[in-house]
Formats: C-alpha cells, sequence, structure tokens
C-alpha cells in the first residue's frame, strides 16, 4: 500500500461489524484503502480485494532449486569431487543423497518464502511503516480511506452509517 | 433436543481483546520477582559450571571424560539426543497441531517454539564437543579447501548436520515470523523511549495491515507444512546414527518412529515442566488452563504408550530372530550390570505416564508436574541404556567394561541445563510468552464469552 500523508480512519471494535462495515462503506462509494487489525481476520482479503499470496509458489520454487542444489552436489563430489571407494560399492548411492536433499529443499523452501514475505510486504530489521495507529495492534480495528481520493462532505455520514465507533481525519 | 456439551473455554475469564494485551504485555513491563532473579542466579551458577567443564575438556582433552575405548559415547551423545528430544514438542505443537487445527495450541506455542530452540542449540554443543577438538568443528560442514577433501554424504553422522542445522533454521524462522507482529504490539504499549526503539527494530516495521495479515497467514501456513515432515525426519535422522550401524541394539529397523515419538513424548513433559511453573509466576492462568494441561496429558500417554511398545518389540524382536547376540544385547540390558537404568527406564515412561488414563491425575498440577520430572528423567535412561548398555559388552568379551561419567561430564550436562533455563528465563523478560494476536484470534470462538 502505498503512504498517504492525510488521511481518515474509522475504528470498530468487533471484526465481524469491521467487514459488514467496510462492505457497506463500499458500497456507497467510500474508496477504503486498507485495514489494520490486531489478528488477520478472515474474509478481509476477499472484501478489500487482495489477491492471494504468491509465497506458496516462492515456497514450491525455493524448494525445487533446494533440492536439486542438495542432490546435484552431492552426485558431483561423489563422482567427481572426491570419490571415496566405500567396499566396492556403487559410487553414485542415491538412496543415502534423500535426507541432505530433503533438508536441503526444506531449508531453500523456507527461506526463500520468508525473505520474500519481507521484501513484498516492505518489513525488515528497523524498517519503519507508517503507523496509522496504535491501536489497531492492541483491540481496534481501523479502516483507513484517503482524504484526497474521498473529498465529498459526506464520507464522514458514510462511515458512520457503516457502524464505525469513531471517525478521525488524521494527517 | 439433546445438546451435546460444550467444550471447556481455552481462555478463561471475561475478556475482551485490549484485556489480552494488558495480561500478556505485563510482565514485560514490570520489574522481575524475586523468584525469578532466584531462578537466574541459580541457572547462571549453572551455566559458568558448564563453562568450567569445557575449559577442562578442551584443555586437557576428551580424556577428562570416562569413555574408554570400548564404549566411545557416553553421556556426551545421550544429551545430545535427550535434548533434541526435547526440542521436538515445539514445532509438534506449532507446526502439526496448527495443521490439525487445533486452537488449543495458541496459548502454548509460542514457549515451547522457544524451548525447542534453546533445547537444540544445547543438543548441537555436545557433538561438538564431542570432537576434542572445537577449532575444527566446522570440518563438518562441506566446503571448498584446499585439501580438496568433501564430507561423506553416506554417513547418517553427516545427515544429521544437515537435519539439526536445518532444522534450528527453521524452527528459528518460524518462531520468529510469529513474534513479528506481537512485537508490534509491544512496541505501541511501550512507555519508555529506549523500549520503543529496540521493539521497533524487532519487529520489522509490523503495522497489521490486512496486506500483511494476508501474506502472514498463508506463510504460516506453508512453514508448518514443511516444519512438519521436517520435525518427523530430523529425530528418524538422529536414530539412524544409531540403526545404520552393525552393533546388536541399536541395528534396528523400528528405530525411527521409535525415536520420534519418544521424543514428542520427552519434549511435551519439558514443557509442561515449565509451562506449570511458568503460568503460576506470570499469572498465565487464564490462559494456559488446565484443559490446556489435560490436553498435553493425553499426547503425552498417546506417545508414551508408542515408546511402551517399541521397547516390548525390541524384545520380542530379539527373541523371534533367533540372533544370539541380538538376544544377549537385550538380555544383558535388562539383567545386566545396568540393569537399574533399564528399570527406571521402563517405570518412568511406561509405567508411570499410564497414571493419565485416569481424569483426575490428568487434571492435577501436582501429580501431572511429577509425571513430567518422571518421564523427563526416564527419557534421559532411555538414550543412556540405548547408548551405553548396547557399547558396554562388545563382540570380544576380553574387552568388556563398564563406564562412569567423570565430573567433567557431569559438568557439561548440568551446564546445558543451566543454558536452557537461562536462556528461558530471559525469553520471558523480553518476548510475550503468549502468541498474543493467536491468542485474539481464537478468544470469540472458544473464549469463555463464547455462545
Amino acid at each position: 500500500m502505498k503512504e498517504i500523508t492525510k488521511y481518515i480512519s474509522a475504528y470498530y471494535l468487533d471484526e465481524e461489524d469491521l467487514l459488514s462495515g467496510i462492505k457497506k462503506m463500499q458500497e456507497n462509494n467510500v474508496k477504503v484503502l486498507d485495514a489494520f487489525t490486531p489478528f488477520p481476520v478472515h474474509g478481509l482479503d476477499k472484501v478489500l480485494g487482495i489477491r492471494r499470496s504468491w509465497l506458496p509458489r516462492v515456497g514450491f520454487i525455493g524448494g525445487t532449486i533446494g533440492a536439486l542444489t542438495g542432490f546435484f552436489f552431492q552426485m558431483w563430489v561423489f563422482t567427481e569431487g572426491y570419490q571415496m571407494n566405500i567396499g566396492g560399492k556403487p559410487l553414485l548411492a542415491i538412496p543415502s543423497f534423500i535426507p541432505v536433499t530433503f533438508e536441503s529443499a526444506v531449508l531453500f523452501a523456507a527461506f526463500s518464502m520468508v525473505f520474500a514475505f519481507l521484501f513484498r510486504s516492505r518489513l525488515g530489521l528497523g524498517a519503519e511503516n507508517k503507523i496509522y495507529d496504535v491501536k489497531s495492534t492492541d483491540n481496534h480495528f481501523v479502516v483507513v480511506a484517503g482524504y484526497e481520493e474521498n473529498k465529498s462532505d459526506d464520507v464522514k455520514e458514510k462511515m458512520e452509517a457503516a457502524g464505525a465507533t469513531i471517525i478521525e481525519v488524521k494527517e | 433436543m439433546y445438546v451435546s456439551p460444550q467444550r471447556e473455554p481455552l481462555i478463561k475469564g471475561e475478556k475482551d481483546y485490549a484485556t489480552i494485551t494488558n495480561d500478556v504485555t505485563a510482565p514485560m513491563a514490570g520489574k522481575p520477582g524475586k523468584y525469578w532473579f532466584m531462578g537466574i542466579t541459580i541457572s547462571t551458577t549453572a551455566f559458568l559450571l558448564g563453562g568450567v567443564a569445557t575449559f577442562f575438556t578442551v584443555w586437557f582433552g576428551i580424556g577428562t571424560w570416562g569413555l574408554n575405548k570400548t564404549i566411545g559415547w557416553g553421556w556426551g551423545i545421550t544429551n545430545f539426543v535427550w535434548w533434541v528430544g526435547i526440542g521436538h514438542a515445539g514445532t509438534f505443537i506449532s507446526a502439526i497441531l496448527l495443521l490439525f487445527r487445533q486452537k488449543w495450541r495458541t496459548s502454548i506455542n509460542r514457549s515451547a517454539e522457544a524451548m525447542t530452540l534453546m533445547a537444540v542449540a544445547c543438543a548441537g554443543f555436545f557433538p561438538l564437543i564431542h570432537m576434542g577438538r572445537l577449532l575444527v568443528g566446522f570440518f563438518i560442514f562441506p566446503y571448498p579447501n584446499t585439501r580438496d577433501v568433501w564430507v561423506n554424504f553416506n554417513s547418517p553422522l553427516l545427515w544429521d548436520v544437515f537435519a539439526i542445522t536445518t532444522y534450528f533454521f527453521v524452527s528459528l524462522l518460524f518462531w520468529y515470523v510469529g513474534l513479528i507482529p506481537d512485537l508490534g504490539t509491544i512496541r505501541d504499549r511501550a512507555k519508555k523511549v529506549w523500549q520503543k526503539k529496540i521493539y521497533g527494530f524487532l519487529s520489522f516495521g509490523w503495522v497489521g495491515s490486512a496486506r500483511h495479515w494476508s501474506r502472514h497467514e498463508s506463510l504460516s501456513l506453508i512453514l508448518a507444512g514443511l516444519a512438519a515432515p521436517l520435525v518427523l525426519s530430523v529425530h528418524s535422522i538422529v536414530s539412524m546414527d544409531f540403526a545404520t550401524s552393525v552393533i546388536p541394539g541399536w541395528h534396528t529397523t523400528i528405530f525411527p518412529p521409535y525415536f520420534v515419538s519418544g521424543a514428542v513424548f520427552s519434549g511435551f513433559a519439558m514443557v509442561l515442566t515449565l509451562l506449570i511453573i511458568a503460568r503460576k509466576t506470570m499469572n498465565l492462568e487464564e490462559y494456559i488452563t488446565i484443559g490446556h494441561i489435560e490436553s498435553m496429558n493425553k499426547i503425552i500417554i498417546a506417545t508414551g504408550s508408542i515408546v511402551g511398545i517399541a521397547y516390548l518389540t525390541e524384545l520380542f524382536v530379539a527373541w523371534y530372530s533367533g540372533v544370539e547376540y541380538e538376544q544377549y544385547a537385550f538380555l544383558n540390558r535388562a539383567t545386566g550390570p545396568y540393569w537399574w537404568a533399564y528399570t527406571i527406564m521402563m517405570t518412568c515412561n511406561v509405567i508411570t505416564p499410564q497414571l493419565f488414563w485416569f481424569r483426575k491425575i490428568r487434571r492435577s498440577l501436582v501429580a501431572t508436574f511429577i509425571i513430567s520430572i518422571f518421564v523427563n528423567i526416564g527419557m534421559w535412561f532411555e538414550r543412556f541404556v540405548i547408548v551405553v548398555t548396547s557399547l558396554h559388552r562388545d563382540f570380544l568379551p576380553s574387552s568388556w567394561t563398564m563406564y562412569k561419567p567423570t565430573l567433567v561430564e557431569v559438568g557439561l550436562y548440568v551446564g546445558t541445563i543451566g543454558l536452557f533455563f537461562t536462556l528461558f528465563l530471559l525469553f520471558v523478560r523480553v518476548f510475550p510468552v503468549i502468541a498474543i494476536s493467536e491468542v485474539k484470534s481464537v478468544l470469540k470462538t472458544s473464549g469463555e464469552k463464547k455462545k
């Protein structure tokens, strides 16, 4: 979400009121930017039109790369890098490569997903995202709408009609 | 009309979202009590003792241990397997119970995951110091070197390196990703400027946007999906350290499932031991309820019974195999010079946990606490029995010997216990012990006020 300086925020104390409230606001042509909640509210992404995350795909790709790296690296070590004759057994001992292949797949998948998540959400050590309201990490469900996009005077009434408890314009 | 009995609430008392925030963040704002100072004094002393023992081992060499040419793996490997096992409960609670949609995990997952990290750190210490030469410990990792030597990927000991390393990092990521929203909550509650700064730094700039939550949810789910087979693989691979050898008593195909259930068994015991104390001293009785403890006890009885069946299966297969070496190994375990260790193992792991079939005992704090400590002891002895009794009478009777740990070995073990508790006590001071946002998300469906 792009950062905005001037915005209107509407507050709810219950996640179900939040969902129905946003729906009502959208029906009345209020352009809702984002919602900030203390915990994940199910159905909120549908209401706000957030697409399904690509993270599982990132994880799959990362895991595949990890598995291939792990497997082919072991293959290379045993056939080229450092051949070890263990009782005349075949150099390419595929069954004993399985554990390391699996572990590197999991390791790569986990790291790629977490980094993709942090990168995509602009989160990270010392990252400073705009805190629209500190109450949103406690017990308030905060709906934020841009001031410029909703200049008409009746926005406040529309938000009130949608059941919001407090409505504030902030900069 | 028949109305089915409702489940007891997971969160007791009349609570709303704000009370949860206040209850969980309260210990971080206030000064620690005298019990905390007592605890940290004892545990850091134990930790320092371990430091002295480490110094002796590094300075004088592995000869300061009670090992000999017959018994090459003594307390060191026993402690390693014990600690890795304890770590398993955390991932089991946070990953497998998440996939099974068990809501009661929300109150205990954070601290159990922290225990995983600390236990794995304690575990990793033992193979490292067992090498004798700590400085070349990095030789276990495959890295390009001037000698053109690579590690042996055929060896279960190397699989262990990969498994434990992966396990540690994936657990760390999982734990921290779950912590980020709660650190944001603390940042927004912090009164002092330096606290706000530090928690702001650690919270990665979390604001609770719907977009972030949507990604966070799918990330947690997939990480759980990855961690679930991972946790099963870790102790399976640890068991292969033994199972792929040709030592009677170790060379057993049931080792992987037997070790995994033993690990979950001992892990839950440690979680119970610690949480029964933590809920009392940190006033979290309404979040970690008797219901939670009962659920954990049910897992203890399930995994404990699997372990019991595994012990009996081993005995049966030893007899049924008709191999005299295998038969002798088990006869010697049960009736040989280490019979007392075998008896402790059988009593603490197979007999006492069966008391949890009684609802009264399952829901009694005192009984649970005592039995959980019994399980901790029993599972330590299980590893001791497997390691030492299988080795001490090997194929050549002239090499038969006994093993006794030296003070240095005891010191190392005590040191890791000290490290574990020191880290745990620090954790409860600076991080929320309960996953705030996750508990909030189940409050409506599982709180006292639910319809």
